[in-house]
């Protein structure tokens, strides 16, 4: 293959089986330098397998990943100046947080070894950056979730990697911990501008750190895209329930007409072939429709008070899930009323999965 | 004098409050028993060699035959351990890091030097490092006699040897998260470095105790070695051998000056490598 100029990582028609399970299939990916992209999956998506063939901790069967442009796919994972930050941290619980953090640098030949000083002078600042000035002489078993986790990310960039690669970072810290340091990770990429790929499984942590996430299921990538892009543009039914929340409403396609039951749904169907489909949308994106004539119509099964206003779970005639719909005090139905219901926007996918056709937006 | 506050204060001193009782009656049974099983059969041994006095002891211990049975025993004792130290820790290391079909098998072969009575792997050992067995006619070819020599003393010792330092490596290993091999990787350690800085730190306070359990088992390690070791004076006999010799000549001062010798060197030992454990306790303390 031949080099790849522009990325700073290139993922190419990557598979890896593990036994007879595909844990990843074709996938290709291009990060540019300095991008924070998330890797986005359910668990079993193969998210952290592709972040481990990009640091050369599993080697793909097939396919090539490129650093700078350089074939790196037979590089040994000591060699290719990633850092790589676990889910568990994988701190050395033998050493203290300095050595922990200057571990990178002391294995170094003694020809690109840093001096003794010098090692100690880079560590000192690396544990200023992250914050733990004064707890260098600490073992990580004296130390919490969240600090260990920084120690982690300062271990990872003393080698100053050309890329940082973490794991789940925040998947073992409580919530109020996650979001601090989710704020300060973003803070991190903008001042080392490493080129930064993590995984998670959060949806709300890709979407609010990265910028662009990858979304991927079953091995394979569904979306690759700005959080907008996601959100307003899902490429398959997976990205736009799993990105979000969703509502599939079971539609037949025929003649360019949606038909919800007896009733006809105005979502243009341009390119989708007749037959069963389903109609996504966001429940933000379904109203009472104030017109009094709706595409659907429901029952109002029970109100409950929010601070804004009304919160109506509904019955949609002819199916058998309730919506969730909020409403202004003013103009709020009673218990038991039948409803018009109209659609601001939904994506139409044809049921069988395997045969993704991009439909127009609706109304 | 023995109200109940003043005991509850006095049994704060030994023990921080739980929430299971019964301090007083298992310290009790612990003393009983450590004082029935251990300490008695020991004071006896002291008590017995005492009419020997120092000096007598000293005559023991400088007698020629006998400080060259000490020194077969302790000698190929320790190196015996350092072999077992060794494959011990590669044995622990393949049967916790991998999975082959037989593990388990494999693993319980581990333990058959605890159950095998010492006499029959004795026997074994001899009949295959003899100079027509299995073992001993190809080394003979190449002039290497095993049976009936100190290396037989060894190759029984690390036979016997072998499961303690396994049984004991082998929870710390499992311990060990493959991350962390990892880790050391990515941050560009090469293999060396990894099992040196990254594995061994965690693994030695185990590793240490594998070695003094394995000492000490082939200090006082008799049956297996007498059917291979020849038991010639001065070359390949054992201090336990020279014990029973003694009894069976009714020297019982000579046997349990022997036995006291031993007894001083094995407590020394052990305390020793007790120390250097605490230290490296110390120093991997986070482990």
């Amino acid at each position: 293959m031949g080099r790849q100029q522009g990325f700073a990582i290139r993922v190419e028609g990557v598979e890896q089986d593990f036994g007879a399970f595909p844990a990843l299939r074709d996938v290709t990916l291009d990060i540019q330098p300095g991008e924070l992209v998330a890797l986005l999956g359910p668990s079993g998506s193969g998210k952290t397998t592709l972040l481990r063939v990009i640091a050369g901790l599993n080697a793909p069967d097939r396919g090539h990943v490129y650093f700078d442009g350089e074939d790196a796919t037979n590089l040994p994972v000591q060699d290719r100046r990633v850092g790589f930050v676990f889910q568990n941290y994988a701190l050395f619980k033998h050493m203290t947080v300095a050595d922990n953090i200057a571990y990178g640098l002391k294995v170094r030949p003694r020809r690109s070894r840093p001096s003794r000083s010098a090692i100690a002078a880079r560590a000192n600042e690396l544990l200023r950056f992250v914050q733990l000035e004064g707890l260098g002489g600490r073992y990580p078993a004296q130390l919490s979730g969240g600090q260990r986790q920084r120690v982690a990310l300062a271990r990872a960039l003393a080698i100053e990697p050309r890329v940082l690669l973490l794991d789940e970072p925040f998947g073992a810290l409580d919530a109020r911990v996650r979001k601090d340091l989710r704020r300060w990770l973003r803070e991190v990429h903008k001042e080392t501008g490493l080129t930064t790929v993590f995984v998670t499984h959060d949806q709300d942590e890709a979407m609010e750190l990265a910028d662009r996430v990858v979304v991927l299921n079953e091995g394979r990538i569904e979306q690759i895209g700005t959080p907008a892009q996601l959100y307003d543009q899902p490429a398959s039914p997976f990205v736009i329930s799993f990105v979000g929340e969703a509502v599939a409403l079971p539609v037949t396609v025929a003649a360019g007409h949606v038909k919800f039951g007896d009733r006809e749904l105005h979502i243009d169907t341009h390119g989708l072939r007749s037959g069963p489909a389903r109609v996504f949308f966001r429940p933000a994106d379904i109203a009472v429709s104030a017109s009094g004539a709706g595409e659907i119509e429901g029952r109002v099964e029970s109100l409950r008070r929010t601070p804004a206003g009304v919160r109506a779970t509904i019955a949609i005639d002819g199916y058998d899930q309730t919506l969730e719909i909020d409403s202004p005090l003013e103009n709020a139905a009673a218990l038991g009323d039948r409803v018009p219901l109209s659609l601001a926007k939904a994506r139409i996918f044809p049921t069988e999965e395997s045969a993704y056709v991009d439909a127009g937006e609706g109304i | 004098m023995t109200s109940p506050n003043f005991a509850g204060r006095n049994a704060r001193r030994f023990k921080a409050p739980s929430v299971i009782p019964g301090f007083g009656l298992t310290f009790g049974y612990t003393l009983l028993y450590l004082g029935l099983v251990v300490l008695l059969p020991l004071a006896a041994l002291i008590w017995r060699s005492s009419g020997l006095g120092l000096s007598g002891l000293y005559d023991i211990a400088t007698e020629p035959r006998v400080a060259a049975g000490l020194r077969t025993t302790f000698f190929i004792s320790f190196c015996a351990a350092l072999v077992d130290l060794f494959f011990g820790l590669i044995v622990a290391w393949v049967l916790t890091r991998y999975d082959f079909f037989g593990r388990r098998l494999l693993d319980a072969f581990v333990d058959l030097p605890f159950a095998l009575p010492t006499a029959v792997a004795g026997i074994s050992l001899a009949a295959l490092y003899a100079p027509n067995g299995w073992f001993g006619e190809p080394l003979a070819a190449y002039g290497i006699k095993i049976a009936y020599t100190r290396w037989g003393i060894l190759v029984a010792l690390i036979f016997i040897g072998l499961p303690f330092v396994v049984r004991t490596v082998q929870p710390i290993v499992a311990e060990l998260e493959t991350e962390l091999e990892e880790a050391s990787a990515t941050l560009g350690a090469s293999r060396v470095q990894t099992v040196l800085r990254v594995l061994l730190p965690p693994l030695a306070p185990a590793l240490l105790t594998g070695f003094a359990l394995a000492f000490a088992r082939s200090i006082g390690e008799y049956g297996s070695v007498i059917f291979i070791a020849g038991n010639i004076a001065y070359v390949s006999e054992i201090a336990p051998l020279l014990i029973v010799v003694k009894l069976e000549q009714y020297d019982i001062p000579g046997a349990t000056g022997i036995a006291t010798i031993m007894l001083a060197i094995s407590f020394a030992a052990l305390l020793a490598i007790n120390l250097v454990q605490a230290f490296a306790r110390k120093r991997f303390g986070h482990v």
